[in-house]
């Protein structure tokens, strides 16, 4: 357990040291939902609308963003061959990780977003579904795209490649989330975040064995 | 144990294989005559392995560092400062590890190996970058852990001042089947 707390301790004092990082993907995040209404025009009834579709796609993307911190840093210091002889598996190496990414960046997602949807002038019942979607939806944005950062180690360019393979993979929590917020208005939301829930729930067993055999790979 | 040999005679590849790192394609690594894959967590607890890569942060502290690592292993943080001591990092132990030289990123590294007990060091060019008190801590650090029972195999192409290990030549690759062949 000393083991756990220690690394969770350090991912969060790494991010929180070196804050561009976390910075840059909230700052992602931001400026992608404000760039939306520039383009679609002002009209009150569309960004509505379209509010939280963009605000879960924005987060989708900023996850993304920071997902080349999660190993690669640890892979091309010698870290990640002390955490494999480490006493922690390397599926709870994963684990306390993710966590930790998540804490770090999905959260701070979570928190901005309600006062985002006041920008699109989304229906205030909706703002709550959005909040809650986005906080048991985004465990599984930083799970499944840790699968893809570790498959994509000593890439030349991890980043493009591991968008393309994790995109795809964020696609149901993307069409569950936003359709969460869209029910929420006819109060029909809660088999959306049911199914958002079981996302993440099925990720957190299955992606750190995943993304275990994936790092065994990059360090043979 | 002090392996030598030139470049790319496969000092390294053999230390990360000991160190399970690799896996061999034929044969087996045995420890007391026990295949290590039948317990390999346990294995890997009686090793510390220091490789080309020092594993520092430049945004954690020396201090926080080497705590960290000994956390890894499942050990307490108590004999942190007494590894500082022993590498003469005492002093600079709240600076963080950006600041540091080569040399002292070395010394942090090798630090580990006090921090935490394991009986077999696994050692990758130890000495590359250490002046000559540097190399002066890390022969009587070796000395002491061989004098407690402890087993090292060090991998080096420049001579380490050690006394009574045996020297392994790796010259060519049919030496280096036969060992992964033990």
């Amino acid at each position: 357990m000393l083991a756990y707390f220690g690394l969770f301790r350090r991912e969060i004092l790494l991010a929180w040291r070196q804050g561009g990082e976390i910075g840059l993907a909230l700052g992602f995040f931001v400026l992608v939902v404000l760039l939306f209404p520039l383009g679609v025009g002002p009209e009150a009834e569309i960004l509505s609308r379209i509010g939280a579709g963009v605000i879960w796609a924005a987060a989708l993307l900023a996850a993304v963003l920071s997902l080349d911190r999660l190993f690669a840093g640890d892979h091309s210091d010698g870290g990640l061959d002390l955490m494999a002889l480490s006493v922690m598996p390397l599926e709870g190496v994963v684990l306390v990780k993710c966590a930790a990414h998540w804490v770090m960046t999905g959260l701070p997602l979570v928190v901005l977003s309600p006062f985002l949807a006041l920008l699109f002038n989304l229906d205030i019942a909706a703002i709550p579904t959005l909040v809650v979607g986005l906080l048991i939806g985004t465990p599984a944005l930083s799970l499944l795209g840790a699968i893809a950062a570790a498959l994509t180690l000593g890439a030349r360019r991890p980043g493009v490649l591991s968008s393309l393979l994790v995109l795809p993979l964020y696609l149901p929590v993307l069409i569950f989330g936003a359709g969460a917020a869209e029910a929420s208005v006819s109060g029909g939301a809660r088999p959306h975040l049911l199914l958002l829930a079981a996302l993440s729930l099925a990720a957190l067993p299955l992606a750190p064995f995943a993304t275990a055999a994936a790092l065994r790979q990059a360090l043979d | 144990m002090v392996l030598t040999g030139a470049n790319g005679s496969g000092k390294s590849s053999l230390l990360r294989l000991l160190a399970t790192l690799l896996m061999p394609v034929t044969g087996r690594l045995l420890w007391n005559g026990a295949p290590v894959r039948d317990d390999l967590s346990a294995y890997r607890a009686r090793l510390h392995y220091v490789g080309h890569l020092e594993a520092i942060k430049p945004a954690l502290r020396v201090r926080e560092t080497l705590a960290f690592w000994a956390q890894t292993r499942g050990i307490g943080t108590a004999s942190v400062d007494r590894a500082l001591a022993v590498f003469g990092l005492a002093q600079i132990a709240d600076w963080p590890c950006r600041w540091l030289s080569a040399g002292q990123r070395r010394r942090l590294a090798l630090a580990r190996l006090v921090a935490t007990p394991a009986p077999l060091w696994l050692l990758d060019e130890p000495g590359a970058a250490l002046d000559a008190d540097g190399e002066a801590r890390l022969v009587a650090a070796i000395a002491g852990h061989r004098d407690r029972g402890g087993r090292v195999v060090v991998a080096t192409h420049q001579p380490i001042a050690l006394s009574g290990g045996s020297e392994l030549r790796l010259g060519d690759f049919a030496v280096a089947e036969t060992l992964v062949d033990f």
